[in-house]
């Protein structure tokens, strides 16, 4: 490791700003991509951007119950993509190339 | 015996449930005998009780109660589906499942080739059935049930033969007016669950008695029930169900309409005594005067009637209101005493003008009838011994019941109603014997038309047994022994019914008098009145002698002007149709009372209707602008939560001032 970054001591602040960067690049691919896999894949980006402040926050006050609730929000998300990722499949199936601003059946 | 005083209504069930599940593969007959059998298994049960009862020794242990199960288990309100065997519920079902099973055997040979024949003896049953849990219920929800059960009974079986506009309406006119009575009988009970906080008898007489009642409460349940008692029974202003019920086969009406059915308002009355003792006295005078008024009424109507069974409807009516007229004297020995003999002779005329009805091939006028004792011998005797019966001719049952009754009523109401029941009295031994006289005696009016397509087409129950119908030849004929069974043995009991309570006549033995009233003695105690110390009662012997002449005079009038011809019949128009009270009733409800409804149909379709279909159009006037926040397009939804997320945390940080 370099001199340079061995003299950096991470803080809560870097993970964080780090989280942040994530839940930001996340929520913004949500809302400009059309890609359905694309946009599941930033709903998982910002799930896991959640999950680093978590952990951080736990460190921090040493407290466990930080790290509990992201065994808690990965079990979640292990079963949310099982279900995502099937009826994302299916209905590419049905329409090939469909993007999310096509499935609009439920307007109101 | 008493323990298994369950097995009463359970059998007619089993029958019901039996014929329910193979009645189309039983069939004729086998359906009939099994129902039959079932009956007759409740009798014996009822007779098992009887004696069960007979030997506990001290009379105010006579009582039992046998539960099956907690049936409305409802925080304060304990109600359980629990049967009661005293001696007033144990006589009830013996007459019922008695002259039950003779009806049913009647009907077997009645109903000959009819093709719902099953469905028939399907309807008898659940009939029994109900009828055994209105009588032994231990409160009156059970009572109830059976209340509703032999109401649907009667209009599945007065509409038996629905085919027949005429017969179906009829049922439906005898539903709804039952309805109003129901009415009553559901306001008494919600006023003794809210007074006394139970439905028991035992609770509710026991308040009664025990004075833990104010008057007025009482009164008002006593008045609900006669209401009640008032539908079910037949009495004036709601009588007029049941004429049109003879609609139904014979059968039904023997079984329904005269002998057991129409008796459960009666029973009712006597069962709740110790309330209507409680209540204020004008409860019973209304009582005695409906009654009374309900008898004279339907007897001047009987007399002009021309149909076989319409006369003896109308005769049920008016005997229906002197047992109305004892329950008011406070005479509930007599008014069981009457319901009995009643049952017996009334049942033997519904079946003799059945049989009589089946012999002339479903003609029912009787001015197209006549001398028919030479051609149907053993039905003119047996409906002769009911004639001397119901005319109040000693020593036919009748006239021990229907003395006992006036007796009562002068000694506890006075003259004025004494002499309206003596002129009812007249007026039945002269319609009776008007009646006996057109189908029995004079010249045979049947040849004149000696036509078999007089056998009205819709007649269900085929003839095909008949030589007369294929061609020509009309001729009526005797039924069969399976119908002159039952009307010989009803003969036999109209002879002797008197016995159970004969009154306390110096020529008769003192063992044999008032054994009916020392038996019903622990159940009617409360309100029966004791008219030992009264003139009338004095007089008692002079008062039989002078029902004895009214019933012969009323006989000789009618031979006078029917077979002497020494005056014309009278029999206006007015009395034919009922003084038109029944016209009067449809014209009300078919002119006012219609316009009334339409009005109230008009206010739930403007004003009810308006609030809740207004109501609707709000919301979905209020839910089309809000659903196009629905887009549809998911990234839409993201950026909503999102710019929720943003307001989210403005508001915690200025507006809940965090950090």
């Amino acid at each position: 490791m370099s001199p340079v970054l061995a003299a950096v001591v991470p803080t809560t602040a870097y993970y964080l700003i780090l989280s942040a960067v994530l839940f930001g690049i996340g929520a913004t691919g949500l809302l400009v991509r059309r890609n359905p896999l694309i946009m599941f894949m930033c709903i998982e980006l910002m799930l896991n951007a959640v999950n680093i402040t978590f952990v951080a926050f736990a460190t921090r006050f040493g407290d466990i119950s930080g790290q509990t609730a992201v065994f808690f929000v990965m079990v979640v998300a292990a079963a949310e993509v099982v279900v995502g990722l099937g009826i994302i499949i299916s209905i590419l199936r049905r329409r090939p190339g469909a993007t999310a601003d096509d499935l609009a059946e439920l307007k109101g | 015996m008493l323990d298994v005083i369950w097995l009463i209504p359970a059998f007619p069930l089993a029958g019901f449930l039996l014929i329910l599940l193979f009645g189309r593969k039983l069939g004729e007959p086998r359906s009939g005998y099994l129902a039959a059998a079932m009956v007759l298994a409740s009798f014996v049960v009822a007779v098992g009780a009887f004696f069960d009862l007979l030997s506990i020794d001290d009379e105010h242990d006579r009582h039992h109660v046998e539960t099956l199960f907690s049936w409305v288990p409802v925080d304060a309100l304990q109600i359980d589906m629990a049967f009661l065997a005293d001696p007033l519920s144990i006589t009830m079902c013996l007459f019922v499942t008695g002259i039950g099973f003779l009806i049913h055997l009647f009907a077997i040979g009645y109903m000959h080739g009819d093709p719902r024949f099953s469905k028939f003896f399907l309807y008898l049953n659940l009939f029994v059935l109900s009828m055994t849990l209105l009588v032994l219920g231990e409160n009156l929800l059970v009572t109830f049930l059976g209340w509703e059960g032999v109401g649907t009974c009667s209009y599945f079986l007065i509409s038996f033969w629905h085919e027949r506009d005429s017969a179906a309406t009829a049922g439906k006119k005898a539903f709804v007016t039952n309805r109003i009575g129901d009415w009553g009988f559901m306001i008494a009970m919600f006023l003794g669950f809210a007074h006394v906080g139970s439905v028991s008898y035992g609770a509710l007489n026991g308040a009664a008695e025990g004075g833990g009642l104010s008057t007025r409460t009482a009164t008002l349940i006593a008045l609900f029930l006669f209401v009640g008692a008032v539908g079910k029974s037949a009495q004036l202003p709601l009588y007029l169900w049941l004429p049109d019920a003879m609609e139904g086969p014979t059968p039904v009406s023997a079984l329904i309409h005269a002998a057991t059915m129409v008796t459960a308002g009666v029973f009712l009355m006597t069962r709740m005594n110790p309330m209507l003792a409680a209540a204020a006295p004008e409860v019973s005078q209304v009582i005695a005067w409906v009654g009374v008024l309900t008898a004279l009424f339907a007897a001047t109507v009987a007399v002009a009637q021309t149909d076989i069974k319409k006369v003896l409807a109308y005769s049920t009516v008016s005997q229906l209101g002197y047992m109305f007229l004892a329950v008011g004297s406070g005479a509930f020995v007599a008014a069981i005493f009457h319901m009995v003999t009643h049952a017996f002779f009334k049942a033997l005329m519904f079946l003799g003008s059945g049989s009589v009805i089946h012999g002339m091939h479903h003609e029912q006028d009787m001015r197209k009838m006549g001398a028919l004792r030479k051609v149907m011998p053993i039905t003119a005797i047996t409906f002769l011994i009911g004639w001397l019966a119901i005319a109040g001719v000693p020593p036919f049952a009748g006239f021990w019941s229907k003395d006992e009754i006036l007796l009562f009523t002068l000694a506890e109401r006075g003259p004025v109603l004494y002499v309206l029941g003596l002129v009812t009295a007249i007026l039945t031994a002269f319609y009776m014997t008007r009646q006996i006289i057109m189908v029995f005696f004079g010249e045979a009016r049947w040849t004149s038309h000696a036509n078999a397509d007089e056998a009205a087409p819709e007649d269900v129950a085929s003839d095909d047994h008949h030589v007369s119908t294929a061609h020509g030849e009309f001729k009526p004929h005797e039924s069969p022994v399976i119908m002159l069974f039952p009307l010989v043995v009803l003969a036999g009991l109209s002879i002797v019914g008197g016995v159970i309570q004969l009154p306390s006549f110096g020529f008769i033995p003192h063992d044999w008098q008032h054994k009916l009233e020392s038996w019903l003695h622990p159940v009617v105690a409360a309100g029966e009145a004791h008219i030992t110390g009264s003139s009338a009662y004095e007089n008692k012997g002079l008062l039989a002698l002078l029902a004895i002449a009214c019933a012969l005079v009323g006989i000789a009038i009618a031979i006078a002007i029917y077979v002497r011809k020494v005056a014309k019949p009278v029999e206006p128009e007015l009395l034919a149709n009922g003084w038109y009270y029944d016209r009067a009733v449809s014209d009300f409800m078919g002119g006012p009372g219609r316009k009334a409804f339409e009005a109230f149909a008009w206010f739930d379709r403007t004003v009810v209707d308006g609030a809740v279909n207004g109501a609707a159009k709000l919301v979905k006037a209020g839910a089309g602008g809000v659903r196009t926040a629905q887009s549809g397009n998911v990234r839409n939804y993201a950026g909503i939560v999102g710019v929720g997320v943003v307001l989210l945390l403005v508001w915690f940080v200025i507006g809940r001032g965090f950090f």
